[in-house]
């Protein structure tokens, strides 16, 4: 349930930017979603399908890009995937970390379909 | 196929209707907080200390999104403005419901509004209600690992009571493995052990949220 209204969001701003470019239908979107987000692939998926008919998206794919959730080492400036366990630099050992990615959730771009030139 | 760049990040509706919620504290002057914990973790007595505290310093009201009005009874018969947020029986606050219930409240007359959420470490860290301030609890027996494993809690959190620290000693409770966790998700975060049963650590916590409550008043005029 907590994915309707971020779908409603996200058929919003592709709208908007399909509008903005004159385009006939939108095809596909790309998605980039942090691990952090926990934003849901398949619930945004299944709302996707109820509120995208009978709009310019109808029919359109949704591409989901996942982010790892990263954690960066300050002393050694490592990067690494977070562990949900230890949250320590696996390189030197350092417990002076912090979060580097995973919670970004924003639309990338869109596929649309222009008019044909006249 | 042409392709357009977007990058636009996405917001919740919820998020939306999140600011206007902020807008109607803030015409009002007062301090809102967003209580939230796992299920026992203590909100209801966290709230029930700051009653007790500063009960004659502010006017204080307080929204529960509890199933049952039982803990909001025993403030009302304090003399504390209630209103009990009607969930269904859903796992979190939004926005929407508490926007709902704000008229039952005359906001104009408090300085502090308590919003007890739903007792949960997921759902409740997606919503934003429009409050001013995330007041996250932990608690001693829930385990020390915690930030760990509900890390957009912690990371939210404005400020951090570990409750029920007079447990500590019985359940070999690793604090600093604790605000290690912490202190990756949310460098610099208030942070307050407390016992609301010993009252051990509430005086600094209190002297903290009185010190915000002092900002939010200052403000006004």
């Amino acid at each position: 349930m907590h994915e309707l209204g971020v779908t409603q969001n996200i058929l919003a701003i592709a709208l908007r930017h399909a509008e903005e470019a004159g385009a006939t239908r939108i095809t596909r979107l790309t998605l980039v979603v942090g691990e952090l987000s926990s934003i849901v692939d398949d619930s945004v998926q299944f709302y996707w399908d109820l509120i995208a008919n009978g709009t310019l998206a109808e029919g359109a794919t949704l591409e989901f890009r996942r982010v790892p959730a990263m954690l960066r080492c300050n002393d050694c400036q490592h990067e690494f995937r977070m562990d949900y366990e230890t949250f320590l630099c696996p390189r030197c050992g350092s417990s002076r970390v912090t979060v580097a990615g995973g919670e970004e959730f924003y639309l990338e771009s869109i596929d649309v379909d222009l008019p044909a030139p006249v | 196929m042409p392709n357009i760049p977007v990058v636009e990040t996405i917001l919740n509706v919820n998020d939306q209707l999140a600011e206007k919620n902020r807008a109607i504290f803030d015409r009002a002057g007062l301090l809102a907080l967003n209580v939230m914990a796992s299920p026992g973790g203590g909100k209801t007595s966290v709230i029930a200390r700051i009653i007790d505290t500063l009960r004659d310093e502010v006017r204080i009201g307080v929204m529960d999104g509890d199933i049952v009005a039982l803990d909001l009874e025993s403030f009302a018969a304090q003399g504390i403005p209630v209103s009990l947020i009607n969930t269904g029986g859903n796992c979190h606050l939004d926005a929407n419901m508490v926007h709902s219930a704000l008229p039952t409240m005359n906001l104009d007359a408090l300085d502090l509004l308590i919003i007890e959420n739903v007792g949960n470490l997921i759902c409740p860290a997606a919503f934003r209600l429009g409050s001013h301030l995330n007041v996250v609890i932990a608690s001693v027996p829930e385990g020390a690992d915690k930030p760990y494993k509900y890390p957009a809690m912690f990371r939210g959190a404005d400020v951090l009571l570990l409750n029920k620290m007079d447990l500590a000693e019985y359940m070999d409770f690793d604090v600093d493995y604790f605000r290690h966790g912490v202190e990756v998700l949310n460098p610099g975060v208030a942070f307050f052990p407390v016992s609301c049963r010993t009252g051990e650590g509430l005086d600094a916590w209190h002297a903290w949220l009185r010190a915000r409550l002092a900002e939010k008043i200052q403000a006004r005029a």
